[in-house]
């Protein structure tokens, strides 16, 4: 078994523990002596930085909220002076206005140990050749992945996303071992690499995919198309950019980097933590970092955490996939609907392809969910009745998963649109 | 001897049929005869044309999917009856015909019509042996 930090990576959750406590003691006084509005929030809930002295006392901490970071809108969340800030990046804002995060010289160096152990742990080395097909900008997968990439001394290719003709030239052309991306991005460089025949000359074996929420039968197609091995990253910039979890061999679930990042899942309603392996908000608190402070981060992503040990080694906690989100999640006519639930449907039914447009709206009072789905490559609508029926069958297996009524529409392989960064998926006319 | 028609599916949207068809003219490309199957929520467009691997190649490289269906072309004469007699042979034999188009020529007096049926083969015999003309793929290129 290969680590890339076996003394951190392989700690006994005790010691951990202790280091977490360390860390977090530290990490609530830096917010506290430098940043006014931790500061504002701490006092507001009674609490001085003598009254954390360790993890055990990370329930008494207030919330962090996404609202919070964008009050805050550019830099009244930093910690440090600009002077020490040596790198910004900005969320794509998918569910608002953008959050802009900073990192010191230090943070730079987490950034990159994480990443490194991410590649390690997907059984990445040296001798890799690694094309990042992320954005490079700002959003965080493009540099994030460049410099894991760089910091385990792979050669790492800046592809960037986009330009798909060129992407597969350099797959061929520089012989790319490791792939990263987003997972839609990676379904769409399967079937160009499918449409171009070129499967058996690529030497792909590991590809490295997040920023979207997939499914398994995503990773199936994904494997199947490129001939390689899918690994689940996880990250946000808020926390770090990816490389805050990440799969091992084992791919039973991502482990957390949680001597840097310590790991809560809380009932969505009361926001006490809920037992392991019960769904819940995943929220975060950075011990380390030093632009940026983060306690208690509610991400609003739903999520499960494993501590149990991993057949890996790693003694970090597991996170299972993200199931959805509570600010993405839909409620039409009183059903709460997550996209990742349609995108598991549409995966299962023979003849549509997972890409689709989820359009909500009101119409006599009345919410109405219309589904637009592409057709898979090669389905043969070329009868109305063939299509028609598909369409009843999505709307037949949508109703007994999600247990809402949905008009159906299909659309031609490949007009719904893709996505480089992330996925619109909703459009929301309410 | 089937003839290969040429199938895109168009979004029930302002301008898509348009646009569609703006690609085979700004190509020059021919079309022999077209007919569209519509539904309140998208159109099949369907095309006879001279060369379907080369119209289908044409909409893959500007990112449209179109698809090669085979189907059955008859050849029968423009008079009143024509295609009565022509369903009945297929109707006697237990062919059912999932959808038809016919068009006419200035080259001849013939009219055609395309049928789409589940077994082409069987089809063509049954019309052949009832003394109908089937329509062969030259016929489609040089209309």
């Amino acid at each position: 078994m290969t680590y890339w930090n076996r003394a951190m990576e392989t700690m006994s959750r005790d010691e951990l523990s202790a280091l977490q406590s360390e860390r977090l003691t530290g990490a609530v006084n830096r917010a506290w002596e430098r940043c006014a509005p931790y500061r504002a929030k701490l006092e507001a809930a009674g609490l001085q930085p003598g009254d954390i002295r360790g993890t055990d006392d990370l329930p008494k901490l207030p919330l962090t909220l996404k609202d919070d970071l964008r009050d805050g809108y550019p830099y009244g969340m930093f910690a440090v002076p600009m002077s020490e800030v040596v790198r910004l990046h900005a969320s794509s804002g998918t569910t608002g206005k953008q959050t802009v995060v900073g990192y010191t010289k230090g943070d730079i160096g987490i950034w990159n140990e994480c990443m490194a152990r991410c590649l390690t742990m997907a059984g990445a080395t040296k001798d890799d050749i690694v094309q990042i097909a992320y954005g490079y900008g700002l959003f965080t997968g493009g540099l994030g992945g460049h410099y894991g990439g760089e910091a385990i001394g792979a050669t790492t290719i800046p592809a960037s996303t986009g330009n798909t003709k060129r992407q597969l030239q350099m797959f061929l052309d520089f012989g790319s071992t490791v792939l990263l991306c987003t997972p839609s991005y990676a379904m769409h460089l399967g079937d160009a690499v499918r449409d171009a025949g070129i499967k058996d000359r690529l030497k792909l074996r590991i590809g490295i995919h997040g920023a979207e929420p997939w499914t398994e039968k995503m990773r199936d197609e994904i494997e199947e198309r490129l001939g390689l091995r899918c690994y689940d990253i996880f990250g946000l910039s808020e926390v770090l950019g990816p490389g805050v979890s990440c799969e091992c061999a084992e791919r039973n679930g991502l482990h957390v980097m949680e001597d840097h990042f310590l790991i809560e899942i809380l009932d969505p309603e009361t926001k006490q933590p809920v037992p392991d392996g019960t769904p819940g908000e995943l929220v975060f608190t950075c011990v380390t970092k030093e632009a940026l402070p983060l306690i208690r981060y509610n991400t609003r992503d739903i999520c499960t955490v494993d501590r149990r040990p991993c057949a890996c080694g790693r003694s970090f906690a597991r996170m299972g996939k993200l199931t959805g989100r509570t600010d993405d999640m839909l409620i039409i006519r009183g059903v709460n609907v997550f996209p990742s639930q349609v995108e598991n449907v549409l995966l299962g039914v023979e003849g549509a392809a997972p890409y689709y447009l989820l359009v909500v709206d009101r119409v006599n009072n009345l919410d109405t969910l219309e589904v637009r789905v592409e057709m898979a490559d090669g389905f043969s609508f070329d009868e109305v009745r063939r299509v028609e029926a598909l369409e009843r069958r999505i709307a037949k297996e949508i109703m007994s998963a999600l247990g809402v009524t949905a008009k159906i529409t299909m659309a031609a392989p490949g007009s719904i649109e893709r996505s480089e960064g992330k996925a619109k998926r909703i459009l929301d006319k309410r | 001897m089937v003839i290969e028609q040429v199938s895109v599916f168009v979004e029930n949207k302002k301008g898509a049929l348009k646009d569609t068809l703006g690609i085979l003219a700004e190509a020059g490309m021919d079309l022999r005869a077209i007919s569209i199957a519509d539904t309140s929520d998208f159109g099949i467009l369907r095309m006879i044309v001279p060369d379907a691997d080369a119209t289908l190649e044409l909409f893959k490289s500007k990112g449209v999917t179109a698809s090669k269906t085979a189907v059955t072309g008859c050849k029968l004469p423009d008079e009143p009856g024509a295609l009565h007699k022509v369903l009945s042979t297929l109707c006697e034999a237990g062919i059912s015909v999932e959808y038809i188009y016919a068009f006419i020529t200035r080259r001849n007096e013939d009219a055609y019509v395309i049928l789409r049926v589940e077994d082409n083969v069987f089809a063509q015999y049954v019309l052949k042996s009832a003394g109908h003309t089937i329509m062969t793929p030259g016929d489609a290129a040089g209309l």
